[in-house]
This record gives C-alpha cells, sequence and structure tokens, in this order.
C-alpha cells in the first residue's frame, strides 16, 4: 500500500456501493450505540454518583444536583446570578442565555435594573458599583457559582436574617470557596445550592422546628 | 494577571508537547503495513481489498459517497426519532428542512444547530445520529488529511492511499480508544453518562427543577477531539454538565487542539522535512496567540456601558470582572477567551459563554479566525488549508522574484494554482453571498435578536460558522427557518466539499510529478521567513475580501460602544 509500484487501478465508483451502504450502518452501531451504551456501563460502574448527574439528597429526598444552580429569591438565602432561561430562572429543562450584544439597550436596563435591585438588597449605598456578576446573566441560564466578592457583600444580609454572627457566616462561605484548580485553572467562586444548604444544616440544629 | 499569562503559557506547551505524541501516534496510523484483527474483519465486511491504492478522484469518491449515506441514515433517523427507543419525552421528529440541517451540520463536522438539545432530541438520537455523525465527519476529515499529505510525499505515484483503510485504522486506533479514555474522565469531573432522560428534583426553595441528563460524556470526548463542537444541550459547553469543572475546560481545549496540531507534526515526519512541520505549526501558533490577545483584552476591559450603570468589571482578587454578561463564573475571562480563540481557530463550536454577548472586538476574533479558516482549523481540513495558503505564497512570492514556483520539491503550475483558487474562492463566495442573501430576505429581520451591526453581524456570524464548518454561532439569531436552515445547511456542504476536494485533487497532481533538486531560485520554505510570509498572505488575502463585511458588523460596533450609542 505505501508504493506506488502497486498498480491495480480500478474504474472510478467501481464496487463502491457496498462499501459505502454497508459502512453507514455498520458504523452507526458501532459508533452510535456500542460506543456510548459500552461507555455507559463502564461509567456507572465507576462513578455512579456522576454518572446520574451528581444528584444530592436532603431526607431522602432529591432537591438539586451540585452542578446547576437553582433560583433563590428569599433573602435568607445566598442569591446566584440572573437567569435567562425559558418560562421561569434555572429551568434546567431548557438551559438559555440572553444573547443580547453590548450595545443593546435591553441588556444595559437589565443592568440598571438588577444593580438598583442589589444594592437595595443588601443595603448598600446608591452609588456603590456591584460586582459584575451578580448583575448579569450567565451562559447557560444554570451557573451555580459566584464570586467572592459577590457572596461577601450578601453576608451581612444573610447573617442579619437567621440572626448568625456575621464572622461565623463568613468562616461558613470561606469553608465553601473553591480555588482555582492546581492553583491555575478557573476562578475561586462559590457554590450557591451547596452553601445554602450548609446554613440550612446550621440552622436545623438549633432551631428543628423551621422548615 | 500573572497566573492568566502562565495559565495560557501552560496550556500552549501542553499542546506542543501533546502535539509531539499524537504525531507520531498518526504516523504510524498512516503507514504501519499491517492490519490488525478487527480491522481485517472490518473490511472483509465492507467487501474492500485493503491491498488497493487509490487515485485522489477514487479516493474522494469514496469520501463523497461515504459520507452522503451516512449523511442520509442520520436524516431518516432524525425523521422517524417518534418510533425509536430510548424516548421518554417522547420528542416528536425534527421538520425536514431542520433534519437536513442537522444531518448536513454533523457530517460535516460543522454541528451547527439550529435546533436545543434538551427539546428537541430523544437520548437516541443523541447516539445514534449525533454521536455516529461525529464521529464519521472528524475521521472523513483527518482521512483527508491522510491521503493529502501521502500525495505531497510521492513523487511519480498516482495512488494517495485507500480510503477504507485509512477511515477504519483513524476510527480504530484514534478517534474511539482515545473518546472512551476521555469520556471516564469526564464523567468522574461530573458529567452525565446514563439512559434516563431526566431527573425531577424539588428545590431548597420548593419548586420543581427538571434536570435534563443523558449520554454527555461520551458525547463530548468525541465532540471536542473530533473538532465537532455540537451541544448536547442548548447552552452546549456552558452548560455544567457539559463542562462542570475549570479542569474539563482545560481538557477541552487541548482535545480541540490536539489533532490538528499533531498533523503539523506526522507531516513533517512522513515528508522527512521536520523542520517544515515545525514552520506549520509556528504559523498556527502566531495567529493563535495574536488572536488570543485581543479577545482577552476586550473582554476584560468589559462593557463600558455596563459600567455607567453602577457594574463593577474591575478585575480584583475577589472577582474575574470583565465582560460577564453570557459568561460562567467558574471560566471568568481568563479560561473564556482561550475557550473562544480555540474552538473558532480549530474551528469546533463549542462554546462555553454566549458569543452573541461578548464585546464587538471579543466577537470580531471568532469572525475572523473563521474566515481565515486556518488557525489550526478542524481536524484535517485546517492543515490542508494551511496548505493551500502555503502554495499560494510561493506562488505570489515566485511570481513577484520571475521565478517558478516550487514547494516541497515539487514544481507549482497552473493546475494547481487553479485548484487552490477554487478551493480559495469558494469560502468567501459562500460565506458574502449567503449573506447578502439574507440581508435581502424579507424575514431575516424577524429572526434577529439584535438590530443595528450587531444584528449584521448575527446573519454574517451564522454564514461565516456554517461554511468555515465550525458551528459555534451568535445564538440569538433564530436560524430555525426553512430559508436559514436551508441556506445554511447548502453553505456547509459547499465550505465542506469544495476545500477538500480541490485540495485532494492539487495532492493527486503533486504525487504525480517527479522531485526536482532545490536550486538557486528556489524559495527555501522551512525558515522563519516563510513563516511570515505565510502568515502575510493568510491576512492579506483574508482582510482583502472580509474587511468590508466587518466593518459593517464589528467593527463599527465598536466605535458606537465607544460613543455610548445603543439599540432598542
Amino acid at each position: 500500500m505505501t508504493t506506488q509500484t502497486q498498480i491495480k487501478t480500478q474504474p472510478l465508483l467501481k464496487g463502491l456501493l457496498r462499501p459505502v451502504l454497508v459502512s453507514a450502518g455498520f458504523f452507526m452501531l458501532l459508533t452510535g450505540l456500542g460506543y456510548p451504551l459500552a461507555t455507559t456501563l463502564v461509567a456507572n460502574v465507576m462513578f455512579p454518583h456522576q454518572a446520574q448527574g451528581s444528584l444530592i439528597e436532603r431526607d431522602g429526598q432529591v432537591i438539586g444536583s451540585a452542578l446547576i444552580g437553582q433560583q433563590f429569591s428569599r433573602p435568607e438565602y445566598f442569591q446566584g446570578r440572573p437567569s435567562m432561561t425559558a418560562d421561569q430562572p434555572y429551568n434546567a429543562g431548557s438551559s438559555g442565555a440572553s444573547n443580547l450584544g453590548p450595545t443593546s439597550q435591553k441588556l444595559i436596563d437589565q443592568v440598571t435594573q438588577r444593580v438598583q435591585a442589589y444594592r437595595q438588597l443588601n443595603g448598600l449605598a446608591a452609588d456603590s458599583q456591584v460586582p459584575v456578576d451578580a448583575v448579569t446573566a450567565s451562559a447557560s441560564g444554570l451557573d451555580p457559582h459566584i464570586s467572592l466578592a459577590n457572596a461577601q457583600l450578601q453576608v451581612a444580609r444573610v447573617a442579619r436574617l437567621r440572626q448568625l454572627p456575621e464572622a461565623e457566616l463568613l468562616k461558613v462561605v470561606q469553608a465553601h470557596t473553591e480555588q482555582r484548580t492546581l492553583g491555575l485553572l478557573g476562578e475561586p467562586r462559590v457554590n450557591v445550592l451547596q452553601l445554602n444548604l450548609a446554613l440550612d444544616a446550621l440552622h436545623q440544629q438549633p432551631l428543628a422546628a423551621s422548615e | 494577571m500573572l497566573s492568566t499569562l502562565l495559565e495560557f503559557a501552560v496550556i500552549l506547551g501542553l499542546m506542543t508537547g501533546l502535539a509531539v505524541l499524537m504525531g507520531k501516534w498518526l504516523t504510524r496510523v498512516f503507514t504501519a503495513p499491517g492490519h490488525a484483527l478487527m480491522e481485517r474483519g472490518t473490511y472483509r465486511l465492507l467487501g474492500v481489498d485493503p491491498q488497493e491504492s487509490m487515485g485522489w478522484a477514487r479516493y474522494g469518491s469514496a469520501l463523497l459517497l461515504s459520507n452522503l449515506a451516512m449523511m442520509l441514515l442520520g436524516y431518516i433517523l432524525l425523521r422517524v426519532q417518534g418510533s425509536m427507543p430510548l424516548n421518554p419525552l417522547e420528542l416528536v421528529a425534527q421538520t425536514p428542512d431542520l433534519a437536513f440541517n442537522t444531518a448536513a451540520s454533523f457530517i460535516t463536522n460543522t454541528n451547527w444547530q439550529a435546533y436545543s438539545g434538551e427539546t428537541s432530541l430523544s437520548n437516541f438520537s443523541q447516539m445514534a445520529v449525533i454521536t455516529f455523525l461525529m464521529f464519521v465527519g472528524a475521521t472523513s476529515g483527518v482521512v483527508a488529511a491522510a491521503g493529502f499529505i501521502r500525495g505531497l510525499s510521492r513523487s511519480n505515484a498516482t495512488g494517495i492511499g485507500n480510503f477504507w483503510v485509512d477511515f477504519t485504522r483513524i476510527l480504530y486506533r484514534v478517534m474511539l480508544p482515545l473518546c472512551f479514555a476521555m469520556a471516564l474522565v469526564y464523567v468522574w469531573q461530573g458529567m452525565p453518562q446514563t439512559l434516563y432522560s431526566q431527573a425531577l428534583a424539588t428545590t431548597l426553595e420548593g419548586a420543581q427543577q427538571q434536570l435534563i441528563v443523558g449520554a454527555v460524556a461520551s458525547f463530548e470526548s468525541i465532540k471536542h477531539i473530533g473538532t465537532n463542537g455540537g451541544g448536547f444541550f442548548s447552552m452546549n459547553a456552558a452548560h455544567p454538565f457539559e463542562n462542570p469543572t475549570p479542569l474539563t475546560n482545560a481538557l477541552h481545549i487541548l482535545s480541540m487542539l490536539l489533532i490538528p496540531s499533531a498533523l503539523t507534526y506526522t507531516f513533517g515526519s512522513m515528508l522527512l522535512r521536520r523542520r517544515q512541520g515545525w514552520v506549520f505549526f509556528g504559523t498556527f501558533l502566531v495567529m493563535f496567540i495574536g488572536f488570543l490577545s485581543v479577545v482577552y483584552v476586550a473582554e476584560q476591559s468589559g462593557n463600558p456601558l455596563l459600567t455607567q450603570a453602577g457594574a463593577d468589571q474591575m478585575l480584583s482578587s475577589t472577582q474575574s470582572g470583565g465582560n460577564m454578561e453570557g459568561k460562567e463564573l467558574r471560566f471568568g475571562i481568563a479560561d473564556t477567551s482561550l475557550f473562544v480563540t480555540t474552538t473558532t481557530g480549530a474551528t469546533t463550536g463549542s462554546v462555553n459563554a454566549m458569543h452573541d454577548s461578548l464585546t464587538p472586538m471579543g466577537g470580531f476574533v471568532p469572525l475572523a479566525q473563521m474566515m481565515l479558516n486556518c488557525v489550526f482549523g478542524g481536524d484535517g481540513v485546517g492543515f490542508i488549508n494551511l496548505i493551500q495558503y502555503a502554495l499560494l505564497t510561493v506562488f505570489l512570492v515566485g511570481m513577484m522574484i520571475g521565478r517558478s514556483p516550487e514547494f516541497l520539491g515539487k514544481k507549482i503550475e497552473a493546475r494547481e494554482i487553479k485548484l487552490v483558487m477554487l478551493s480559495v474562492l469558494a469560502h468567501p463566495i459562500s460565506i458574502l453571498g449567503f449573506t447578502a442573501l439574507a440581508a435581502l430576505w424579507p424575514d431575516t429581520l424577524k429572526s434577529l435578536n439584535n438590530i443595528g451591526p450587531h444584528g449584521f453581524s448575527e446573519v454574517l456570524y451564522a454564514y461565516t460558522s456554517g461554511t468555515a464548518n465550525n458551528g459555534s454561532a451568535f445564538a440569538g439569531l433564530n436560524a430555525n427557518t426553512p430559508f436559514f436552515n436551508t441556506t445554511i445547511g447548502l453553505a456547509m456542504l459547499i465550505g465542506r466539499f469544495f476545500t477538500m476536494l480541490p485540495m485532494l485533487a492539487v495532492a493527486g497532481s503533486l504525487a504525480l510529478k517527479k522531485n526536482i533538486p532545490a536550486g538557486a531560485g528556489t524559495i527555501p520554505t522551512a525558515t522563519p521567513l516563510f513563516m511570515v510570509l505565510v502568515v502575510f498572505v493568510v491576512l492579506v488575502v483574508g482582510g482583502l475580501t472580509f474587511l468590508p463585511a466587518l466593518a459593517l458588523g464589528p467593527l463599527v460596533e465598536q466605535l458606537q460602544l465607544l460613543s455610548g450609542q445603543t439599540y432598542p
């Protein structure tokens, strides 16, 4: 095959019909069914938790996925980033973004509104600058994280509403802060769902009845 | 800032090391004389003789016809989704124009998606249609490169290899084992891999959340190693299930660059011109770093209009800052910029941020890279595109100094240059022609999510992405209309086969010629000077062709952004 001496030239299309048809069917079965099914089998033996979507259970009920953000509107919870998914925020059945360009007035208006709401909710000065992740919609609409700057600005509010000392709450936030992978990849971040779960657990011991 | 530079350096360093390893592996796959047991069985099943040596026309015909049959099979399976298994959500079949668009998109390695994965495709279709077409589309690209490089390496020869042997080997020895291993790493990092379609959760605040799951990891690994790019989910690699951690993000990036960068090494070792291979690698890398700098600076600087609105976009120890609209927090600006540059350079089309919401200069980069189509480029075809520009370079330089052009020891004559020009011209004719048609089409305005220059960019981006077989989008554009489905589908087929087939013909034509020794008038091509010349030719040809269109889109938008002009 590697030498040019082997001159065995066929007419252009002779004998191509069978391999053309068989290859389509055979490689579909191999790569479209064999490969994903084999991967599914091995993955579920090796990493069953992740393979099923990293689901978190509380009291025997699935309350979400560790990787997928959810909507928090109650002020005693830390709040995630704005989400533009269809029908409702953090709709994991249909990921989505605003797709608004940088010169879109709609985008500017949305951000202006969110800035004001954020300042009001957290008792910030009327001319304070708000962390950009708190007022811009994520790409997936399911971003589970917020920045440290965003989390820190929410500490005072959550501490007040949950009647916790701010210092203690800051410690919880720090415990749920993920650093850059290998000190290099990604950004430092806080997983909102896991932080809020930790807060609920903190509460539940002294105030067992509430929620 | 420093850590960002370090991160970029580490990723590009890893890519270089992997290019050598993978390059050696590919060389063996392309040249090993023996056939493995499973391969011999496959040849018997297909009814082909692995010893047959094919001329470029037969090799190209086998590629074209097998791709056609696979596309047809994909189309049919999409149209009968309703009666196929693994569809508990009872998703209905795609319409004919959408199914044509989807099948054309995935067989051409474009992976443009006019549908959203969660609500349009069952787990069966995601595997048997999309994963299947991603494998064979990507493999076909590498097969074309194998035939192409073999053609360049031969003299006085009519054959450029055996299509079936190349296809089977690349699939069995490269794609399947690599993707399987990578899929397991991905699951470990958190990607779902299950035959269930959904999990239902009750959130902390008591709302119902439907979590769509499926065979995601096996999908993601071929999507990036194959420079495919279509998403399992609508929001692609920005979705936490498709890209859960910064580590998976880095692996995605390295996977996309793996084969395109390795082929320069394979070329060098198969032609015994290693320096030449590194010159081509350098050409890719120089352009890549240039574009990466532009997008990183633009996105980190942020959107001045958002600062006025009260958003703090400054980089600090507690936030990445920058233009975060349409971006994911775990990636921030640095990992997003690297991803944007990689996915449109290596024409994958996977996105970890919404390109529609990039700053104007940030959005300029993906557009420009797809227009040039040779900043690494897709699996196999990127390398072929670069050689096309290298041939053009020796031709132009030869004309300037009055010598007949030579390349790799072969005379370059009228036939080769005509074929190269066919390939070079098909690209802008498709992009600009279809964009012009869409700009005149009355219903186009209804599909736009933004108006003004950004709206024009949405349309320009769609045809650029289709023709360059990229597949990423300014996703605000509603492209699921019969007009867009049909025209973008055609753009993808033109972009794929009107570059691949003429360039295979060039390889066939060069293989026929005899080697001539380098003389005093031969332009040395394995030098940094030649690298600069190729970059220059790429930028000049690309610039002359596309600058007017870019001026109407991102360039004027940048000026308007600075002057505070907005659109409703």
